[in-house]
């Protein structure tokens, strides 16, 4: 396994880092959050990174997509990371293309791939019910009443789903308390969310991304609506090992963007008559970072190429990168803020959006502990 | 075939005919010199075999006696090392840090005369660089050497000089100019450590081993052949050794966690025999798991951290980011051993004797000697300063 990028890697990771800095910096997601308007991100912007091949950048020839893989799609998050630029690449063009590439049956495949990978359809994962990522734990069912299949439950905190043309709904099989059914078992539902029963309320959360509640209350839906199997935990653990190491490419440029940030303030900003990047007390704290962003770029670089390559240990990559990554935003964000002194806690100051996008982020996918916990059952202990 | 797939095949071969039984066990590996000492008589076979070989130093140059492999190679000839689980043949500091050192500064002369004998473990290498004044602050060492015909008077004291009782000859540096500014006098230079002029006296360690000594000049006579560069331009090769040594010290680390075939590390498995599993088969005490996990992790993400450095590195050596390596794996090991203990309790804090197994004994020991990474080699302070300066740039 390598863990740098190769020619046609690298050129994507600069064509993608040219434009977010020409296209959207992060002005740019100032002047959404002071808009606040629903979708929470540019259509325009979407338009223009489908063109660029991103929305795709999953999906097979075949479908229209340009099929870069996961290593590529990092080097793309990575630099929206950077400028914290909102964007349906995680809900879309990461979750939405996987789950129906890998669980969809031709006619589903023919009929959807070819529009997400125009940028003319988006998606969102209807998963997690609490206030955790848990997603083994949910009571949404689907269910046959007289001719139809019936769903309902309650979907919470769900990305993108306020601007989603289409939402990918997990349910049960059987009714939560029906005892007999074995429960480890769940399909997914593909869902207009203008249907009938489908109540959409947005929450508004501190990195001023889309978030909702969705209530399915007896929804219809047919068996032509069904991704997949009637199991498919297998599928939704892939494709959600995916995403942690998404998202995890993409907290990285985050960090390494607040870090970026920071050191320029400690060489610009003076006190004493110096620089205060030459008191040791923050030289080495910005050390110690350092070596943690060295070590998150190198489990983020070595999950992503875990998934293309299939490796039999992608599981744990996917723990250790969102670990990591969790970890080290954490740590890069509040010790940005720190060192930016009064400025840092001001809002016309961009540095307190990256604390922000940071705690939102750990809790996306598992939290640090989630995947500590899950590290370790994991590896046996 | 291609070449790699030949090259794979005549190294299963030479091993398969080359490496005795006996060292494809575990076990210590020899340090050579001159007064070299074998643990076993296939210690001395394998050791002269890869020396005449060049596969100590596989990767120097072959007119040197290195293997002139490629980096490929090397990968190729690791791995089949690995493969029939052969011990090194020869440990030094002339491999880690004096070797790579001559290849870039030394004369044509100085080559082929030093780098032979390290490959083949002629001559024990220490490393004379701290003194008692000057540790963080290296240079502004004092030890002197005066010019007096073709060869060099030294005078002054070195300490903490690892295994100087052993070694035969000592890569050193002394002070050939003015006292300030203090790079600028600074000499490297060779000295024969089989002379009156040098004494060593060992110094006992907390873990209650002495592998370090003072090491005392009294008018010991070193010829000028033996000054590596230019006299007073000292400071730049001790700079690159240290990196090299750095980046050795930071390999040293991985061997804590890294990945083996099995899914489970050693850590965690130690920490089960100790403190047992619950009804799921999870670490018992859930505080030792968070940090036996969050260890893991950290161990593998630098495992990782190391392999991409490796990749990024030209052919230019390693780098100030080699101050990362040294910081954060020494730092790793030091809590290694910390979590250890925790798991053992008042069994991992055993002295001598019963009711202690020698294993435990062993950890306890090693936990004492842990404490040392973190200063050898440059503290962990200072290669934040390194980072923070040479990597980050922030002002001084
Ligand atoms: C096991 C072992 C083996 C060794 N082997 C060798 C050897 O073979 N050859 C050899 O030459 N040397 C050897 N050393 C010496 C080693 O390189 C020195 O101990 C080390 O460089 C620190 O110097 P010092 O002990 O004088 O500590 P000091 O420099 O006195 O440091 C004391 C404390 O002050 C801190 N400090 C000092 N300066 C700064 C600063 N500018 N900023 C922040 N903090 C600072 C240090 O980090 C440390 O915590 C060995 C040491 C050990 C422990």
């Amino acid at each position: 396994m390598s863990l740098t990028l190769n020619e046609e890697q690298q050129l994507l990771k600069d064509t993608a880092r040219e434009f977010v800095q020409k296209n959207a910096p992060i002005s740019h997601f100032r002047e959404l959050r002071d808009l606040n308007d629903d979708k929470c991100y540019s259509q325009d912007l979407w338009k223009k990174m489908a063109d660029l091949g991103w929305a795709g950048i999953l999906i097979d020839e075949e479908y229209g997509g340009s099929n870069f893989g996961m290593v590529g799609l990092g080097a793309v998050l990575e630099e929206t990371g950077r400028n914290l630029v909102p964007s349906p690449l995680i809900s879309t063009a990461l979750l939405g293309a996987s789950l129906i590439q890998l669980a969809g049956n031709e006619n589903q495949k023919k009929d959807l791939l070819p529009k997400i990978s125009e940028g003319k359809l988006t998606t969102a994962l209807a998963l997690d019910e609490g206030a955790r990522h848990d997603p083994l734990n949910i009571s949404t069912f689907c269910v046959k009443k007289e001719k139809n299949l019936v769903l309902e439950g309650r979907k919470t905190f769900v990305v993108d789903g306020q601007s989603a043309n289409l939402l990918i709904v997990v349910a049960r099989n059987s009714e939560p308390n029906n005892k007999e059914e074995s429960d480890a078992s769940r399909s997914m539902y593909l869902v207009d969310p203008k249907k009938p029963g489908v109540k959409i309320t947005k929450i508004s959360m501190v990195d001023s991304r889309s978030y909702c509640e969705i209530i399915f209350d007896k929804v219809k839906v047919n068996e032509e609506d069904r991704l997949g199997e009637q199991n498919v935990v297998g599928i939704i653990d892939d494709v959600l090992e995916r995403a942690q190491i998404g998202i995890s490419a993409e907290m990285l440029g985050s960090a390494l963007e607040a870090f970026d940030q920071t050191i320029q303030y400690l060489k610009d900003r003076k006190q004493f008559g110096k620089p205060i990047g030459s008191f040791q007390a923050l030289q080495h704290r910005a050390a110690h970072m350092f070596s943690e962003l060295e070590l998150t770029k190198s489990s983020v670089q070595g999950a992503l190429n875990a998934i293309d390559e299939n490796s039999n240990d992608k599981s744990r990559y996917a723990s250790l990168a969102k670990f990591k990554a969790g970890e080290t935003l954490n740590l890069v964000s509040n010790e940005a803020v720190q060192m930016h002194g009064g400025v840092g806690v001001t809002d016309e100051f961009d540095i307190g959006f990256f604390l922000k996008r940071a705690r939102v982020a750990e809790q996306i996918f598992g939290s640090s502990d989630y995947h500590l916990d899950r590290y370790a059952v994991l590896s046996e202990y | 075939m291609t070449n790699l797939e030949n090259f794979r095949q005549e190294t299963k071969d030479w091993l398969n005919e080359n490496c005795p039984p006996e060292m494809r066990k575990p076990g210590d590996v020899s340090w050579g010199g001159r007064k070299a000492r074998f643990s076993h008589p296939d210690q001395e076979i394998w050791l002269e075999r890869m020396g005449q070989k060049g596969w100590t130093c596989p990767t120097w140059p072959k007119e040197y006696g290195g293997g002139g492999l490629t980096k490929e190679e090397n990968k190729i000839l690791q791995e089949e090392l690995f493969a029939i689980g052969a011990r090194p043949a020869l440990a030094s500091f002339g491999i880690w840090m004096l070797g790579p050192a001559l290849l870039e500064f030394a004369s044509e002369e100085q080559k082929l005369e030093h780098i032979p004998n390290i490959v083949q473990g002629k001559i024990w290498w220490c490393q004379g660089y701290s003194e008692p004044g000057s540790g963080s602050d290296l240079a502004s060492l004092s030890t002197k050497a005066v010019l007096d015909g073709d060869n060099y008077i030294v005078n002054g004291q070195k300490i903490w000089t690892s295994n100087a009782n052993y070694s035969d000859m000592i890569f050193c540096l002394v002070r050939t100019g003015s006292q300030e500014p203090k790079h600028d006098g600074i000499s490297f230079m060779l000295i024969d450590m089989d002379q009156p002029g040098v004494d060593v006296k060992p110094i006992k360690l907390i873990s209650g081993k002495s592998p370090f000594c003072e090491t005392f000049f009294t008018d010991a006579v070193v010829p000028k052949s033996n000054l590596i560069g230019e006299e007073n331009k000292g400071w730049t090769i001790a700079k690159r050794l240290l990196q090299h040594e750095r980046s050795m010290i930071s390999g040293m680390g991985l061997s804590a966690g890294g990945t083996s075939k099995k899914k489970i590390s050693g850590l965690a498995e130690m920490a089960k025999r100790y403190v047992g599993v619950d009804g799921q088969n999870r670490l018992g005490n859930p505080f030792l798991r968070g940090k036996v996990a969050r260890h893991d992790i950290n161990s593998r993400a630098f495992s990782l951290t190391l392999q991409r450095m490796g990749e990024e590195m030209k052919s230019g050596g390693p780098s100030a980011t080699a101050s990362m390596g040294k910081y954060y794996g020494t730092e790793q090991n030091k809590l290694r051993y910390e979590i250890m203990l925790e798991a053992m309790g008042f069994n991992g804090l055993g002295w001598e004797g019963e009711p202690f197994s020698p294993e435990e004994l062993a950890v306890t020991r090693e936990w004492l000697r842990s404490k040392a990474n973190s200063i050898e080699g440059g503290t962990s302070e200072i290669n934040l300063n390194v980072i923070s300066k040479r990597v980050l740039g922030l002002p001084d």
